[in-house]
């Protein structure tokens, strides 16, 4: 089975309004797909209701994951059949350590005794993250903070790709990685998104600047406008989204 | 007669009972001839009957407190106040009746004492049934016994500061407790030296509509050090049981002494308890206090700082579940110079259960110099349950350093799904973040407790979410 993302004709509302209006988008199986669009566009909303957030609520369409459909799922649910979402604005969680956190999502995702399987030892696990951690160059005191509290902005963007990297989804929604990033910070964070990119996971870039497209190369690129895909086309049309703006997408849906 | 399991044991593992078979039971009630009894019975010096008879007094003119929980469900005279189970007390568990024995090792008693401990001692109704100590420990000087022998065995150290910290008349149920008190924990540890590993005492009610009593006394004498912890179950009746203990503790310059509880009486326990310390000059006290069980909670476990140098610290978690009342917190009294105090309450409440805060600092004049920081958070799982900070601050001092803040708050949304988006199920996110909440607190508890903490969290959370 392909871990194909297919989302058909999508309305979803928002205590009670509408924000995403017939949306259509398909994400094959590895490929790397970027969806721009200006600010209220509908961006956080698609991430938030692929990833099954209760507060945005699908009234119409279809989620399809692996040939199967999202709607009613609950999020861990879809996060165990594979979706991944990094998140824009990370939430704290005081007293929870990043190694306590990740080593109970990587139960819950890969296995454990739960679902009759092996749990991951622990030296395995610990050299694991410590991998990873490298390949992001997060210091290895970082397993030991609590989840996301007191992390700069940076810091959260990295502990997002750093959870990524550890579960090994097969379709990864970046929700703006790239705001507050500052270019270092930027280019650690899309060496480590490529690392992870492959045959095997698909990847969504959401973002309002072209900017990280530098740094991770989509094959699609697609613009969201007032809740809806209004266009598709190759990395050249992030470049033309770059130079023009994204005027004339905003007037065409507004039927101007 | 056979004790009966009247309810459902709402995820309280520890519910279980066995069958009564004691050597004595006092008649149900409480008047002067069965103060006299218990003290006739224990043999006691006639010092100690006149200070149970007096405080008899005490306890009959003090009135019910009229502020925090709702006491209403205490009847006085429907409760056993002296339940004798045994002849004598164990020196190896093997000396222990088979029942009772088997009462604690599905406790897990003996196996921890093999494990980690330095001493255990084991409370079943009224009596310590046993008590045991390492060997190099009693070597040094360290006396740990039930309260009763160290009466019979040092008389006059006893006496010299038994009822100095809480006297009889400072409240109804110590007056009570100082009435009818029947075990509990006597420990002395000489000048200098360090008890490495902790204390344990293990308290266990076992009867129907039983009153547990039992009183205990730590001299912590110059430079030395000893943490002491104690456990508390019961099984699960349908009418009430009244645990009233007191506590007093005194360290003695430049001494350490830590007081960790784990609290985890069945839901239909009374827990009315008064624990106070004394720290003298460059003297540390340290109450960990972790609430769980019970039906109503009153305890609010205090430091008097009487000499400079003095540090105190409570460290504290309420978990107040579905008719549960946990009115808990602390009082810290700055009384010289140079002294400083840390409070943590972490106080959290589902299904309808209520935790208060309750807290006093306070701040004597000429006590300059002093600190003291006070943090209460409280955590609110759900819409039918609440939490109340009630603090009281007296500062007669103005050279004084005082930090006090409170927050309430709820499991956030955003919390439930950020954990679920990584694949965490609904019930298992909510506890991650209950155990984060508590962690400040449960991070001072040696590993073996933490870990013990951490599973009763899981299991006073299951059904929670939904």
């Amino acid at each position: 089975m392909t871990s194909e993302l297919i989302i058909q004709d999508l309305y979803v509302q928002v205590e009670s309004k509408l924000i995403l209006k017939g949306l259509n988008l398909r994400i094959g199986q590895g490929e790397v797909h970027a969806i721009m669009g200006p600010n209220g566009s509908g961006k956080s909303t698609l991430a938030y209701s692929l990833m099954g957030h209760p507060k945005y609520q699908v009234v119409a369409g279809d989620i399809l994951f692996k040939g199967q459909s999202l709607i009613g799922l609950s999020p861990d649910e879809r996060a165990r059949m594979g979706l991944f979402l990094a998140f824009q604005y990370p939430v704290a969680i005081p007293g929870l350590t990043m190694a306590n956190f990740l080593r109970t999502a990587m139960e819950a995702v890969k296995g454990g005794p739960h679902n009759g399987k092996a749990t991951l030892p622990v030296t395995e696990f610990r050299r694991l993250l410590n991998e990873k951690m490298e390949l992001l160059q997060m210091d290895r005191s970082f397993a030991q903070r609590y989840l996301n509290e007191g992390f700069s902005g940076g810091e959260k963007k990295r502990a997002e790709i750093l959870q990524m990297a550890m579960l090994e989804p097969e379709i990864a929604i970046l929700d703006e990685t790239d705001s507050g990033l500052d270019i270092d910070a930027l280019r650690v964070v899309a060496q480590g998104v490529n690392a992870l990119a492959g045959p095997h996971m698909g990847i969504v870039v959401i973002t309002h600047y072209q900017r990280i497209l530098n740094y991770i190369k989509p094959q699609f690129v697609h613009v969201l406008a007032h809740g809806q895909i209004v266009a598709s086309g190759g990395p050249e049309l992030a470049l033309q989204l770059e130079a023009e703006g994204y005027d004339r997408y905003v007037k065409n849906a507004n039927g101007a | 007669m056979p004790a009966r399991l009247d309810i459902d044991l709402d995820n309280y593992k520890y519910g279980f009972s066995v069958p009564e078979n004691y050597v004595f039971k006092a008649r149900k009630g409480l008047d002067e001839q069965i103060v006299r009894e218990i003290s006739w019975i224990k043999g006691e010096p006639e010092w100690m009957t006149r200070f149970r008879l007096h405080a008899y007094q005490s306890f009959l003119q003090k009135p019910m407190p009229t502020w925090g929980a709702d006491l209403s469900g205490v009847r006085f005279d429907d409760i056993y106040y002296y339940i004798k189970p045994t002849e004598k007390q164990g020196r190896s568990w093997d000396e222990v009746p088979e029942e009772i024995r088997n009462t604690f090792e599905r406790l897990g008693i003996p196996e921890a004492e093999r494990k980690f401990l330095a001493g255990v001692g084991a409370q079943y109704e009224s009596e310590m049934v046993y008590h045991n100590i390492q060997k190099n420990l009693a070597e040094k000087g360290v006396i740990f016994l039930d309260m009763d022998s160290g009466l019979r065995q040092y008389p006059d150290l006893v006496r010299e500061h038994f009822g100095t910290v809480i006297p009889p008349e400072d409240n109804k149920f110590a007056a009570l407790n100082s009435a009818v008190w029947s075990g509990g924990s006597f420990i002395y540890v000489p000048p200098g030296v360090h008890v490495e590993l902790p204390l344990q005492a293990y308290f266990r009610i076992n009867a129907r509509d039983m009153g547990q009593f039992e009183r205990t006394l730590i001299i912590a004498d110059e430079g030395s050090y000893v943490h002491y912890v104690e456990g508390c179950t019961a099984p699960t009746y349908s009418s009430d049981s009244l645990h009233s203990a007191v506590v007093e503790i005194i360290a003695k310059r430049g001494a350490r002494v830590r007081y960790t509880t784990i609290q985890n009486w069945s839901r239909n326990v009374y827990n009315l308890v008064t624990k106070r310390a004394v720290a003298h000059q460059d003297a540390t006290v340290e109450w960990v206090d972790c609430n769980l069980g019970s039906k109503v909670t009153m305890k609010y476990p205090s430091i008097w700082l009487m000499g400079p140098g003095a540090h105190g610290e409570i460290l504290s978690i309420a978990f107040a579940g579905k008719g549960q009342v946990q009115d808990a917190g602390g009082k810290i009294i700055h009384a010289a110079p140079h002294t400083s105090s840390v409070v943590t309450s972490k106080s959290i409440s589902k299904g309808g259960g209520r935790t208060v805060y309750r807290g006093l600092l306070k701040v004597v004049a000429g006590a300059s110099g002093s600190k003291s920081n006070v943090v209460c958070d409280a955590l609110i799982l759900d819409e039918q349950s609440a939490s109340d900070t009630v603090p009281t601050i007296e500062i007669e001092e103005s050279n004084v350093t005082i930090g006090h803040e409170a927050t309430v708050s709820k499991v956030s949304e955003e919390q439930l799904f950020y954990l679920q988006s990584r694949g965490i199920d609904e019930h298992r996110a909510a506890t991650l973040i209950v155990s984060g909440f508590i962690e400040p607190v449960v991070k001072e508890l040696p590993m073996e407790y933490a870990l013990e903490m951490n599973r009763l969290i899981d299991l006073e959370m299951e059904g929670s979410v939904g």
